[in-house]
C-alpha cells in the first residue's frame, strides 16, 4: 500500500546543517536559505565554524554549522534550537546535542557512523544517541555517502570528487522534506560549476539522488510547508552583514561624490568587506591589501588627506594595532570610517565566534585626549544603513567614525528589501570651492558643526601641511602653546558632541515606561527584540531600549532611562556599555545580563532572565 | 605635454616662510636645497602644477621637512610614511607625491611599510636621509649604525649589523636606487630629478650628516680633499671610472669586482667596466650598492633604474576596464543585480 505523504504546514522552522569542516556544509545551508528567501520566506542564518580551515577530520573540533530560521512571516533571530539537524558524521551530531527542540528530526550520514567515525568524535561506545541521551527525536539514518557513490558511479569521476558531491545529496533530501523544487539550486550549480560540467553535472545528480532517495523511502511520515511571508510590496534580496557594510561604504562614497578608497589588511570575520568592496571596481572602488593592519589604515589617512572617502575594515586585533593612527586621524581631523567586526578576545581569543568585547577599545584605546563617533549596526541588512551614516557623519563632520558590527552580524544574512538611492540623503563634505580670503587655513572651522574645511592635493592656492602634531587653532601651524593645547583639546571634544544634534533620538519599542527597560546595542538586536515581544505577549510590562549611537549618546537617553523601575543592560561582554551608562547616567541603578561564550544569546535564556528580574 | 602653458617655477616657489629649526650644520639643509631646485625642473619636464607636489613624512628630524615647503605636506607617525604616501597617490594617482623618511624611520619602525612600496613599485619618490644615528631622541643607534658603534643605547657598542639600504632596496624587488651625499648639492638634485621621471618607486638615499649626535660619520667620503678619490660617481653608459686622476676604474674579476689602475698591469679603459643601470639582473647593482670604503669607492649616482609596472597605474588600468566591461555603474544598479525576488 503507498502511504500518503502529509504535508504539513509549520509558521517557521529552524535548520542546522553540520558536519565536517570539508563537508560542504556552509554551501548547503546558503543553498537552502537563498532558495527559501526567493521563495518568499522570511530567513535569518548563523554560520557557525571553526578556525582552522581544515581541523583534524572529524573531530568536534572540526564541526562546520549553518543554522537557519525560516517562517512565514520577518524573523529576528536565526533561532536558539533547532526543529531539523543534519549531521554528517557523529562529531556534528556531538557538537549540536544541546540545541535539538523536542521531537526533533536528526538526518545523520549512516555510512559516517562507524567505529573509527565514533571514536574521532571521542565516544567511549557504539551508539551515540544513547551516550548523549538523545530519546525520542525522529533519527533517520541516510546512507548518504553509499548512496551518493551508488548515483555518481556512472559519471567517472574519482572517488574523492564523488564524496564531495554528498552534501548535495543531503540538500535534496532536504528540499523534499521542506517542498521546496529543485530548480533554483541547479541554476545556482550550473553557475559556480559551469567551467566544469563533469563536476556540474555530479552535483546536480547527487542533488536529485537526495531528492528523490527522501520521496522514494518512507522514512519521512510528513513533509513541511511554511509559506511566503506577508512581506512589504518590493524588490528583496539575501544579504549578510559584511556584505551590507560594504554596500552601505559604496553608498556613502556615490552620495558625497567622492572615490571610495578601502586599506585593509584580511582578518576573520571582517575580510569579506574588503572582498566585497575589491570586486567592485568598476564603481570606482580602489582598494589596498596592504602589508599589515597599520598600513591599512595609514594608507586610508593618506587617501582621506588627498580627498578620497576612505575606510578601513578590521576586528578587535586589528583595532588594537590601528590605534595610533586612529589618533592621527583624529589629530589631522580627517574623514575616515573604521569598521571594527567584533570577535571573541582578547588577543586572538575566539576568531570566529561572536562577541561585543571592543566597545572601551573603540570609545577609548587610543593615547590622549581622543574622541571619536562611534556607533553600531543592529541587524544584517541595517549594516548597510550604519555604513552609511558612518560615512556621512565622517565626512560632514570631518572626524573618524568607527562603526561596531561583529561576526553575528557579518556572516549571518536575512532577507532584505532592497532599498533606491534616492531614498538617501545627500552627503555634503565642507570641501573648499576657492581659495578663501587671505588665504586656505586648514584649521578653520564652521559653525554648527565645527568640522574644518576641507581642502586636498591638486586643488590650486591651498597647499598646506597637516600632521600628527597639535596645531594652532587659527593658523593651523604647528604649536605648543599650552593655551592652545587646552582650546583644541575642547573643540576636538565638542565637535564630536555636538553631533548629538544630527542624529535621531533614542526610540523605545513596547511601552514608553513600565516595570523593565532592557537595553542592549549592536548585534543584539534580534535576540533581544524576540524575547522582549514574547513578554509583552504574556502582558509583561516590559520595553526595549536597543542603541545604534554610542558615541554621542542620543540627547533623550536619560528621560528614558527614569521611566522604567528596572533597567538590565545585556551585552556580549561583560558590562562595558553597562559601565558606560553608569558613567554618563550615575543616577540609575543597572543590572546585568552578560555573556561571553563566542555565541550570541538565546530567547530562551533572555526571556528566563527577564521573568527572574520581574519577579523579584 | 604642451609645457608652454604650464608656469614657471622657480626654488623660491617652494621654500615656506616657516624657520627652520633643525641644528646649523646639519645635513638636512642641503638636502632641502636640493629639493627645492629639484622641484622646478621635475614640474617642467614632467608637467606637474605647484599644488600636484605632496610631501609625506614620518618621524625624525628628517621628517620636519613637509613643514619648510610650500607643497601640500603631511607629517605622519614614526615608520607610517610609506603607508600614508602609498594612499595618498593611489587616492590620486596625478600627484607627485614625495616621502622624507630617516634610517630609523624607514629601516626600523617603518621597515614593513618601506619594503612593501618598493615591492609594489608604487610611483613615489622616497628620500632616504641616512645618517646612522637617532637625532630627534638624542643619539640611539639606529639599523645603520656600523657595528659596535658606541651609543646611549650601546655604551658596550652595538652587537648587531647594520642593513645596507640599497641592498634592502634591491632585495625588495626595487626599481630605482641612487645615492648621494648632503653636501653634494648638485648630484643630490639629479638623483631626485631623475628619481622623479622614473615610474614606480625611487629611494634616494643621502649620506648625511648629524652634527650633533653622529658628527662626521661619512666623513671619509664626504671629505673634500679624499672625496674623488673614495667615491664613483655612476652614470648610465659610461665607463666606471674615477679618482682625482680619473685613472681608476672597476673591473669584474671572477664573481667581485675589482679596482683597478687604468695603465697599470695592462689595464686599459676599454677593460673597465660600462655602468648599465636599465639592467634588470641585480647582480652587478647589488655589488656596486654594497661597495664600502676602504676597499672599494662608495657608489652615488642612480645606481639602479629599471621599468616595471607600477602599482598606481595598473590599478587606474583594472578600475577603467572594469568600468567599461561591467553593467554595475551605479548603486541602484549593484543593489538590484544578481538574485533578487519580487513580494507583490
Amino acid at each position: 500500500m503507498e502511504l500518503e505523504n502529509q504535508k504539513l504546514e509549520l509558521e517557521d522552522v529552524v535548520i542546522i546543517f553540520s558536519g565536517d569542516s570539508g563537508d560542504g556544509m556552509q554551501m548547503t545551508g546558503t543553498l537552502f536559505t537563498d532558495a527559501a528567501a526567493l521563495f518568499g520566506n522570511g530567513v535569518s542564518t548563523f554560520p557557525d565554524y571553526p578556525s582552522e580551515v581544515r581541523a583534524p577530520h572529524g573531530t568536534v573540533a572540526g564541526v562546520s554549522g549553518f543554522q537557519v530560521h525560516l517562517a512565514n512571516k520577518k524573523v529576528n533571530t536565526p533561532g536558539d534550537n533547532c526543529d531539523t539537524l543534519i549531521a554528517m558524521n557523529p562529531a556534528a551530531l556531538k557538537a549540536n546535542a544541546k540545541r535539538l527542540k523536542k521531537s526533533a528530526t536528526i538526518i545523520c550520514d549512516a555510512d559516517s557512523f562507524g567505529e573509527p567515525d565514533l571514536k574521532r568524535a571521542v565516544f567511549s561506545t557504539n551508539d551515540p544517541f544513547e551516550e548523549l541521551g538523545i530519546k525520542d527525536y525522529n533519527i533517520i539514518p541516510a546512507p548518504v555517502t553509499s548512496m551518493t557513490k551508488e548515483a555518481l558511479k556512472e559519471t567517472g569521476l574519482d572517488n574523492k570528487s564523488i564524496t564531495r558531491c554528498k552534501n548535495m545529496f543531503t540538500l535534496g533530501i532536504c528540499l523534499y522534506l521542506y517542498n521546496r523544487d529543485l530548480d533554483y539550486s541547479e541554476d545556482y550549480i550550473i553557475r559556480k560549476f559551469g567551467k566544469n560540467p563533469g563536476i556540474a553535472n555530479a552535483n546536480i545528480l547527487a542533488l536529485k539522488a537526495g531528492y528523490n532517495y527522501a520521496g522514494n523511502t518512507h522514512s519521512f511520515a510528513n513533509t513541511y510547508n511554511i509559506a511566503p511571508a506577508k512581506l512589504e510590496k518590493g524588490t528583496y534580496r539575501s544579504i549578510n552583514g559584511n556584505q551590507a557594510t560594504a554596500w552601505g561604504l559604496l553608498a556613502a562614497a556615490e552620495k558625497a561624490g567622492l572615490p571610495l578608497f578601502c586599506g585593509s589588511y584580511p582578518i576573520t570575520p571582517a575580510t569579506g568587506i574588503l572582498e566585497e568592496l575589491a570586486k567592485r571596481k568598476s564603481l570606482g572602488v580602489k582598494t589596498v591589501q596592504a602589508e599589515d593592519e597599520i598600513a591599512g589604515i595609514c594608507t586610508s589617512i593618506g587617501a582621506a588627506f588627498a580627498g578620497n572617502f576612505a575606510v578601513t575594515t578590521t576586528s578587535g586585533p586589528g583595532l588594537s594595532l590601528k590605534s595610533e593612527a586612529m589618533g592621527l586621524a583624529v589629530m589631522t581631523e580627517l574623514p575616515l570610517v573604521i569598521v571594527d567586526v567584533q570577535r571573541g578576545g582578547p588577543s586572538t581569543g575566539l576568531p570566529t565566534k561572536t562577541e561585543q568585547s571592543d566597545l572601551y577599545q573603540a570609545l577609548w584605546g587610543r593615547n590622549g585626549e581622543c574622541p571619536l563617533i562611534v556607533i553600531a549596526a543592529s541587524t544584517p541588512s541595517n549594516c548597510f544603513d550604519y555604513a552609511f551614516k558612518a560615512g556621512k557623519l565622517s565626512m560632514e563632520h570631518m572626524t573618524p567614525v568607527l562603526l561596531l558590527t561583529d561576526g553575528f552580524l557579518a556572516n549571518g544574512s536575512e532577507s532584505w528589501k532592497v532599498p533606491a538611492m534616492s531614498d538617501y540623503p545627500d552627503i555634503v563634505p565642507p570641501i573648499v570651492k576657492e581659495v578663501p580670503e587671505g588665504g586656505y587655513k586648514p584649521y578653520v572651522r564652521n559653525e554648527d558643526k565645527l568640522a574644518r574645511n576641507w581642502a586636498y592635493p591638486g586643488m590650486k592656492g591651498m597647499e598646506h601641511r597637516i600632521g600628527g602634531l597639535e596645531k594652532d587653532f587659527i593658523s593651523g601651524s604647528a604649536s605648543h602653546d599650552p593655551l592652545n593645547h587646552q582650546r583644541m583639546t575642547d573643540v576636538r571634544a565638542e565637535k564630536v558632541r555636538r553631533v548629538v544634534d544630527f542624529i535621531p533620538e533614542q526610540t523605545v519599542e513596547g511601552a514608553e515606561e513600565g516595570e523593565l527597560l532592557v537595553i542592549g546595542w549592536g548585534g543584539t538586536y534580534g535576540h533581544l527584540k524576540s524575547a522582549v515581544e514574547s513578554l509583552q505577549a504574556d502582558g509583561k510590562k516590559i520595553s526595549l531600549c536597543h542603541f545604534n549611537y554610542i558615541n554621542p549618546l542620543p540627547k533623550n537617553v536619560g528621560e528614558i532611562l527614569g521611566r522604567f523601575k528596572k533597567i538590565v543592560v545585556c551585552e556580549l561582554n561583560m558590562g562595558q556599555f553597562a559601565n558606560y551608562l553608569r558613567m554618563n547616567y550615575p543616577e540609575f541603578d543597572y543590572l546585568q545580563y552578560n555573556k561571553v561564550q563566542g555565541l550570541p544569546f538565546t530567547v530562551i535564556e533572555l526571556k528566563d532572565k527577564f521573568n527572574e528580574i520581574l519577579e523579584k | 605635454m604642451d609645457t608652454q602653458l604650464k608656469p614657471k617655477y622657480t626654488p623660491q616657489d617652494f621654500k615656506s616662510e616657516l624657520e627652520i629649526k633643525w641644528c646649523p650644520g646639519c645635513g638636512d639643509h642641503g638636502i632641502l636645497n636640493s629639493v627645492q631646485k629639484a622641484m622646478p625642473e621635475v614640474a617642467e619636464q614632467m608637467g606637474y602644477s605647484h599644488e600636484d607636489f605632496t610631501i609625506v613624512s614620518g618621524i625624525g628630524c628628517s621628517s620636519r621637512f613637509p613643514y619648510y615647503m610650500k607643497t601640500y605636506g603631511f607629517h605622519g607617525i614614526h615608520g607610517r610614511a610609506s603607508a600614508i604616501a602609498t594612499g595618498v597617490k593611489v587616492a590620486n594617482p596625478k600627484l607627485s607625491v614625495w616621502q622624507i623618511t630617516g634610517d630609523g624611520d624607514a629601516m626600523a619602525i617603518g621597515g614593513n611599510h618601506f619594503i612593501h612600496a618598493i615591492r609594489r613599485n608604487i610611483d613615489l619618490n622616497i628620500i632616504l636621509f641616512n645618517n646612522e644615528i637617532y637625532g630627534l631622541t638624542k643619539g640611539q643607534y639606529s639599523p645603520t649604525s656600523k657595528y659596535g658603534k658606541v651609543t646611549k643605547t650601546s655604551p658596550f657598542g652595538t652587537i648587531e649589523e647594520p642593513f645596507n639600504p640599497g641592498q634592502l632596496v634591491i632585495g625588495s624587488r626595487g626599481t630605482f636606487f641612487a645615492r648621494s651625499l648632503d653636501v653634494e648639492l648638485n648630484l643630490t638634485k639629479e638623483c631626485l630629478v631623475e628619481g622623479s621621471k622614473h615610474h614606480g618607486t625611487s629611494v634616494v638615499e643621502v649620506l648625511q650628516n648629524c652634527v650633533i649626535f653622529n658628527d662626521k660619520t661619512h666623513i671619509a667620503i664626504t671629505d673634500k680633499a679624499e672625496r674623488a678619490d673614495r667615491t664613483i660617481v655612476l652614470k648610465h653608459g659610461e665607463r666606471m671610472i674615477f679618482g682625482k686622476e680619473k685613472n681608476k676604474g672597476l673591473i669584474l674579476d671572477g664573481f667581485e669586482l675589482k679596482v683597478v689602475t687604468i695603465g697599470e698591469n695592462g689595464v686599459k679603459e676599454e677593460d673597465i667596466l660600462v655602468h648599465d643601470a636599465h639592467e634588470k639582473n641585480p647582480i652587478v647593482h647589488t655589488m656596486l650598492v654594497n661597495m664600502a670604503y676602504p676597499e672599494y669607492p662608495v657608489a652615488l649616482g642612480v645606481i639602479r633604474e629599471v621599468k616595471e609596472g607600477t602599482y598606481d597605474a595598473r590599478m587606474v588600468e583594472q578600475i577603467e576596464e572594469a568600468s567599461a566591461e561591467s553593467k554595475i555603474k551605479t548603486m541602484d544598479d549593484l543593489l538590484n543585480s544578481g538574485d533578487t525576488w519580487e513580494v507583490k
